[in-house]
C-alpha cells in the first residue's frame, strides 16, 4: 500500500524540530501544518511578508489585507510579524529559514530540482521557489512518486531547473530518500511504504539509489 | 510652507508623469495592496508601450489586468503571472514580452535600484535558465549570479495611512512590495486609505519615510478583492 497524502505529510512533519521557522509550498506540503508531532512548536513563514501564519479565518472574518503566498485568506497569531517582500527574501536568502517543504515535477539523483516550467506550455513563473531552494537551510520535497506512470526521480532533470543540487530529502507515496552530498553522491533509500517492494520502487524510479 | 504633496484624485496625482514607452513599477502581491485607482487612471490616460515591473500582473479585469486588456503594456517584469488568461493569450500570440525574475531577486533588484546599487551577486538561480548570459562568480566556494538593480520612471503604490509629509504606514500583508517599490523610481505616487496631519503617526511606526513619496491621493473608497477565500468552520 502506498502512503496516503496525509501519511506523507506526517512523514514530512517529522523532519521539523521545535522552534524552527518553516516555509511550506502549495499542494501536499500545506497538509504538513496540520500534522505536527506533539510538543513541537514552529513558526510558518509566508514569502509575501508574514511570519507566524495562523489558520484560515472563520467565515465572515476574512481580511483582504491578510493573505498567504497562495493568496488564501489567513489569520494572525500572537507571534505574528509583517514585513516587506525585501525583508521576507532577506530571511529566505540569508539562510534564516530552517526548512522549506515543496512539491516537484522532477528531482535528479544529484538533488537538482525542477518545479516551475514545462517547455511548450504557458509558463506562469517561478514565484519565490528559486530563492527558497537556494537560500533556506534544508529543502525537503514532498511529491507523488510518478506522474501519469512516468518516473519523477531521474538521473538528470529534463525540465528547466529551479535549483541545482539543492534537495536534501524526497518523500513520495512509495519511499523516503536522502540525497547524499558528501562521500558517494546519489540517492539513499531510507524507508518505504508497507507492502511495497524495492523491486517495485526500482521499476518506477529512473534514478539509481542505494538501500540503507 | 513646502509644496503640497496632496492631490485631489488619481488622474491629478499622475498629471505630467505619464508618457509612452515609459517604465513603471507597481506594488502589490496578487490583488493584495495593489494601487487600483492609480492603475485605472493610467488606463484612462491612454499611455502605451509600458514596461511594468510588478510581482504579478493582476487578473482578468482587475489590477494590472486592465492595462493588458487595453494593450497598453509592452513588457512585464514579474515573478508569477499565473492567474491571467488575457496575459497568456497575448504572450502566446507574441504581443507581450515577459521577463521572469525569481521573486526574491526581483525584490532585491528593486531594493538595490532604490539604494543606488547598480548590481549584486545572489545564489538564487545559479545553474538555471535565469543565470544564462549573466556574469557568475565564486565566493567562499559557492557560486553566485550577478543581477542588476531596477529603477523606474514612475512607481505607483498603495498604503493604508499617510501624513501630508508622505510618511506611510501599510496594513498587514498589503505591505509586500510597496515599501521597496516606493524607493526605486524618479517619482513615487501613493494612493492611501487614510490621510492625517504631521505628528499623528508616531515616527517609530513609519514604514516609508516621506522623502520617497512625491504625490499622495486619498481615496474615499477602496474596493479590496480576495483571490482565494479560504475559511474554517466554527466548532459547533
Amino acid at each position: 500500500m502506498p502512503w496516503t497524502r496525509e501519511e506523507m505529510a506526517i512523514k514530512a512533519a517529522s523532519e521539523l524540530e521545535d522552534g524552527w521557522y518553516v516555509n511550506l509550498g502549495i499542494g501536499i506540503p500545506t497538509l504538513v501544518a496540520n500534522n505536527l508531532p506533539s510538543g513541537i512548536s514552529i513558526q510558518l513563514q509566508s514569502e509575501n511578508g508574514m511570519l507566524g501564519m495562523g489558520p484560515f479565518p472563520y467565515e465572515g472574518e476574512e481580511d483582504a489585507d491578510l493573505i498567504n503566498a497562495g493568496k488564501q485568506t489567513v489569520t494572525t497569531l500572537p507571534t505574528t510579524s509583517f514585513f516587506s517582500s525585501s525583508d521576507s527574501f532577506a530571511m529566505i536568502r540569508g539562510g534564516h529559514i530552517d526548512i522549506s517543504i515543496l512539491g516537484a515535477m522532477q528531482v535528479s539523483e544529484q538533488g537538482d530540482l525542477a518545479n516551475w516550467s514545462i517547455p511548450g506550455k504557458m509558463v506562469k513563473g517561478m514565484g519565490g521557489a528559486m530563492d527558497l531552494v537556494a537560500g533556506v537551510k534544508r529543502v525537503v520535497i514532498l511529491m507523488e512518486h510518478t506522474a501519469k506512470g512516468e518516473p519523477k526521480l531521474l538521473k538528470q532533470c529534463t525540465l528547466p531547473l529551479t535549483g541545482k543540487g539543492v534537495v536534501s530529502k524526497i518523500i513520495t507515496d512509495l519511499a523516503v530518500f536522502e540525497v547524499n552530498k558528501g562521500g558517494t553522491p546519489g540517492l539513499v533509500l531510507l524507508e518505504h511504504a508497507p507492502d511495497v517492494t524495492i523491486e517495485q520502487i526500482k521499476a518506477q524510479t529512473e534514478a539509481e539509489f542505494f538501500v540503507r | 510652507m513646502a509644496v503640497s504633496k496632496i492631490f485631489p484624485d488619481a488622474a491629478a496625482a499622475l498629471a505630467g508623469l505619464l508618457h509612452d514607452d515609459m517604465t513603471l513599477m507597481a506594488g502589490g502581491f496578487g490583488l493584495c495592496g495593489i494601487p487600483e485607482a492609480l492603475i485605472l487612471a493610467i488606463r484612462e490616460s491612454g499611455v502605451k508601450g509600458l514596461t511594468i515591473i510588478s510581482n504579478n500582473a493582476g487578473i482578468d479585469g482587475v489590477g494590472l489586468g486592465i492595462l493588458l486588456e487595453t494593450r497598453q503594456v509592452k513588457k512585464m517584469i514579474s515573478s508569477y503571472v499565473g492567474e491571467n488568461a488575457t496575459f497568456a493569450k497575448q504572450y502566446l500570440a507574441g504581443e507581450l514580452e515577459i521577463e521572469f525574475n525569481p521573486q526574491g531577486t526581483l525584490a532585491e533588484r528593486i531594493r538595490a535600484g532604490g539604494a543606488g546599487i547598480p548590481a549584486f551577486f545572489t545564489a538564487t538561480g545559479y545553474g538555471t535558465q535565469i543565470a544564462e548570459g549573466k556574469e557568475t562568480r565564486e565566493f567562499n566556494g559557492r557560486h553566485y549570479v550577478m543581477e542588476q538593480g531596477l529603477f523606474a520612471d514612475l512607481a505607483i503604490i498603495h498604503a493604508w495611512k499617510a501624513d501630508t509629509e508622505g510618511n506611510l504606514v501599510y496594513r498587514k500583508t498589503a505591505r509586500n512590495f510597496n515599501p521597496v517599490i516606493a524607493t526605486a523610481a524618479k517619482t513615487t505616487v501613493a494612493q492611501v486609505e487614510l490621510l492625517v496631519e504631521p505628528g499623528e503617526i508616531d515616527p517609530d511606526h513609519v514604514h516609508t519615510p516621506g522623502v520617497f513619496v512625491k504625490r499622495i491621493v486619498k481615496l474615499d473608497h477602496v474596493e479590496k478583492r480576495i483571490e482565494q477565500r479560504t475559511v474554517r468552520k466554527r466548532a459547533a
